[in-house]
């Protein structure tokens, strides 16, 4: 029997990778240990070890090949006794990879419709990239522009960042801006403070925020309270950044939600974007702010595509919601990967003949209710979509809000489609049914427009 | 190395050399320090009538600290401490009235009074803080410390922390980033042997606080926290060595407080014997006094002159405290965020 070399998952949300470099030949003696191939993956390059011992009899995926299916059959490994003749016969595992390829893209790709930021000037190019672009393209445009800004974090510098965002940054700037640190958030956090205090504008990455728990104390007892404590003297021009939120199958301690931990503290301006034109506008605007920026990014949609303006030092203002899809008869009121669902759940609706309405909040402290208002005015229906718990969350203050200042243009109560009120669960079944998802979305949609079909 | 093949500690252990010692500079000193005590047991006082608010924490016993280590500083420096932070304020020079002010709870205060006993701040006077969360304040200053080196300034940041902080564990994180990035910091220690209520041997494996830098080769030093003279050749000593690019230092400073923890101390865990004889014996203003005496720079007569212009200072600073208006009510939601 032949051996097969599969594409293995190298990350938790790897679902295909590239070829980057076959390392062996064909007709190549291999042993266990062997580095047959670099693969690279949404989150690093690395390299593909095999575990058998034998001659590399084929390679099916050359090198260069991108969009590659996680578990596809790369190469055949001949045991010993065995030559060519006996890969034909060998049965391929995989169902055929072209079409995965185009599952894929399918599936994953296109539900990043780029809407475009209103007032953009007439004739506006655009670059299609990935969010993690973006936001690695932010970081070096005002690193660039202002000496005072560097950015320091674990695995920020060599490795490149620990999801890539860093990207080249180090390259581009040295260990003077773009700085490792030990695996030590409280003292890290502290210590970019303490820069900022001194007039530097540090960009401080957590690997996620789910360890930024250990750094809380310096986000908000030094930094977001300084300024009030001061008089006005002591500012903290800093951004804290990272993903937030659910990976995927990374159990209970690294999917959290942290966006209202946050959002509840005076001092702070908390940011969570979802295009990529709005995370790198975003971020350079939280760069340029001369106070202590919360910018919470999604694992989940580093890698999706959006078209991003060709502007010249293009800024998004912080406290601005955007319409990212105009409805009459319900509001969705969502922020980060949200507002996908939020998206996908419309495009739905709108096949039962209902018009959603999509706002993307994108910052959390302030809110904007007037964007939020003005369209309740128009559709009198809201579901607020958050990929995070339900008690006391950003929706559950929108739901307040609307109350006391739109308690007269609401037709039905607002609803709340979060994730379930459980730490994450592991197991895929049980994570599936504790993320938000849309078709939630379409079913409190559905009730808040009184529309048969309903079953809640 | 030894001759067991162990390393060597990087620590030294310095005895001060004779004094390098200006008669201004222990007059400035015996000056400063008496502004110190008097501007606390002012506090003290009004806090007695309820003129200060909240929690109190004095500084009495301990002025030989922050006046040795500030004489070594320059412009441009920056120091950073607890909530135990009136007299770091005096020992920048900062105006007693706006201190008091701000204690009292007063507009004029230096934080307009929105911060209290615990937050004040001057970014003129190299001051930033008036940290009330325990241990916070130190990698806030090394955050300064590589803000200086990131600006490729030979300034220093000086941050202050007592024996019951030197526990915590974001020293010790900071303690190894100082270290490894060679950043211009000099962490003192106020050991004044006890955190709140419990005595450094109670809360403390290793009471030589000077060695809690040895594993991260950070160099210590244990110094006579009470004699000014001791504090000022030991902070020159430490300025010169992270001026120079040899990174973070420590210095333990042996020192003691004559009140309570704060305000609300009952001071049960210790004797009033133990408390009068560290008075008598080493009390660091006395000490100054006795050197400037002995060496007749300073007369008796001169020195009831100064106490007297030190009590002038003082009253002045507490009636401002007390004449002055709380802040408006318009100022409940200005300095939350700044404005771009």
């Amino acid at each position: 029997m032949t051996i097969e070399i599969l594409l293995p998952a190298m990350s938790p949300t790897m679902t295909e990778g590239n070829i980057a470099k076959w390392n062996v030949k064909e007709g190549d003696k291999v042993t266990a240990g062997t580095i047959v191939a670099e693969i690279e993956t949404d989150k690093a390059t690395m390299e593909l070890e095999t575990d058998e011992e034998g001659v590399i009899g084929k390679i099916i995926i050359p090198a260069g090949s991108e969009g590659i299916t996680v578990g596809t059959v790369i190469a055949i490994i001949l045991e010993d006794g065995e030559d060519t003749s006996n890969i034909a016969n060998t049965p391929v595992s995989s169902a055929p990879i072209k079409d995965k390829i185009i599952d894929v893209m399918t599936i994953e790709e296109p539900t990043a419709k780029a809407v475009i930021e209103e007032n953009l000037p007439e004739g506006t190019t655009f670059t299609t990239m990935t969010v993690r672009e973006a936001l690695r393209d932010a970081m070096a445009e005002e690193m660039r522009l202002d000496d005072n800004v560097f950015i320091m974090g674990e695995e920020v510098a060599e490795y490149q960042g620990a999801y890539k965002v860093t990207q080249g940054l180090h390259e581009e700037f040295g260990n003077r801006r773009v700085i490792d640190t030990p695996i030590t958030e409280h003292g890290f956090a502290g210590l970019g403070v303490g820069a900022s205090m001194a007039g530097l504008r540090p960009i401080v990455e957590f690997m996620t925020f789910n360890f930024a728990m250990q750094a809380i104390d310096h986000i908000i007892n030094s930094a977001a309270k300084t300024n009030y404590m001061s008089g006005g003297q002591i500012r903290c021009p800093i951004v804290f950044r990272g993903p937030n939120g659910a990976a995927s199958r990374v159990g209970a301690q690294h999917s959290q939600n942290y966006a209202s931990w946050y959002a509840h503290v005076p001092g702070l301006i908390v940011v969570s974007p979802y295009s990529a034109a709005d995370a790198k506008g975003l971020l350079k605007s939280a760069i340029k702010n001369p106070n202590p920026v919360i910018f919470l990014e999604n694992e989940m949609i580093y890698g999706q595509s959006f078209e991003v303006p060709n502007i010249e030092d293009y800024t998004v203002p912080l406290g601005k919601a955007k319409i990212v899809r105009e409805g009459s008869d319900v509001t969705l009121i969502s922020y980060s990967i949200g507002v996908k669902f939020a998206l996908e759940a419309a495009e739905k609706l709108s096949t039962e003949g209902i018009s959603a309405e999509v706002i993307d909040l994108r910052t959390l402290r302030p809110l904007d209710m007037d964007t939020v208002i003005k369209s309740v005015q128009k559709t009198n229906r809201v579901v607020c979509v958050e990929e995070g718990w339900v008690s006391c969350s950003i929706s559950s203050e929108i739901s307040a809000r609307l109350m006391e200042d739109a308690f007269d243009y609401l037709d039905a109560p607002v609803l709340r489609v979060t994730n379930a009120d459980v730490p994450m669960p592991y197991a895929a079944n049980l994570e599936k049914l504790a993320v938000v998802n849309s078709d939630q979305v379409v079913e409190a949609a559905k009730k808040v427009c009184y529309k048969e079909g309903a079953s809640r | 190395m030894t001759k067991s093949g162990k390393p060597v500690a990087r620590r030294k252990t310095v005895k001060p050399k004779e004094l390098q010692i200006t008669p201004q500079e222990l007059t400035e000193f015996y000056r400063e320090m008496l502004l110190m005590r008097r501007f606390e047991e002012k506090a003290g006082q009004m806090y007695g009538m309820g003129l200060i608010g909240g929690f109190c924490h004095l500084y009495i016993g301990q002025e030989a600290v922050v006046t040795g280590i500030q004489s070594a500083l320059k412009d441009g420096d920056t120091i950073l401490t607890s909530y135990r932070d009136h007299a770091h304020m005096l020992a920048c020079k900062i105006d007693p009235k706006v201190i008091m002010a701000e204690l009292t709870g007063r507009a004029t205060g230096i934080s307009k009074g929105k911060g209290g006993s615990m937050h004040m701040f001057s970014v003129k006077h190299g001051f930033y803080g008036g940290h009330g969360i325990v241990a916070a304040q130190v990698p806030i200053g090394a955050g300064l410390g590589f803000a200086h080196k990131y600006r490729g300034t030979d300034n220093v940041s000086v941050v202050y922390f007592g024996d019951g902080a030197s526990n915590q564990g974001q020293i010790y994180e900071t303690f190894n980033m100082a270290e490894l990035w060679c950043l211009p910091v000099i962490f003192v220690i106020e050991n004044n042997q006890y955190a709140m209520g419990t005595a450094v041997k109670r809360a403390s494996s290793e009471v030589e606080l000077h060695r809690r830098g040895e594993s991260f080769r950070i160099i210590g030093e244990a110094v006579d926290g009470m004699d000014v003279v001791a504090v000022r050749e030991a902070a020159l000593r430490a300025v010169e060595w992270c001026r120079s690019g040899n990174g973070p230092i420590l210095l333990e400073m042996n020192t003691y407080r004559y009140r309570g923890h704060s305000m609300s101390d009952p001071a049960k865990y210790r004797s009033k014997e133990e408390v009068q004889k560290m008075r008598a014996e080493h009390d660091p203003i006395d000490q100054v006094k006795k050197r400037l005496l002995d060496n007749n720079i300073m007369s008796e007569e001169d020195a009831k002159t100064i106490d007297k212009e030190i009590k002038a200072i003082v009253a002045d600073a507490a009636r401002f405290a007390q004449e002055s208006p709380e802040p408006d009510a318009s100022e409940l939601f200005t300095d939350v965020l700044v404005a771009e």
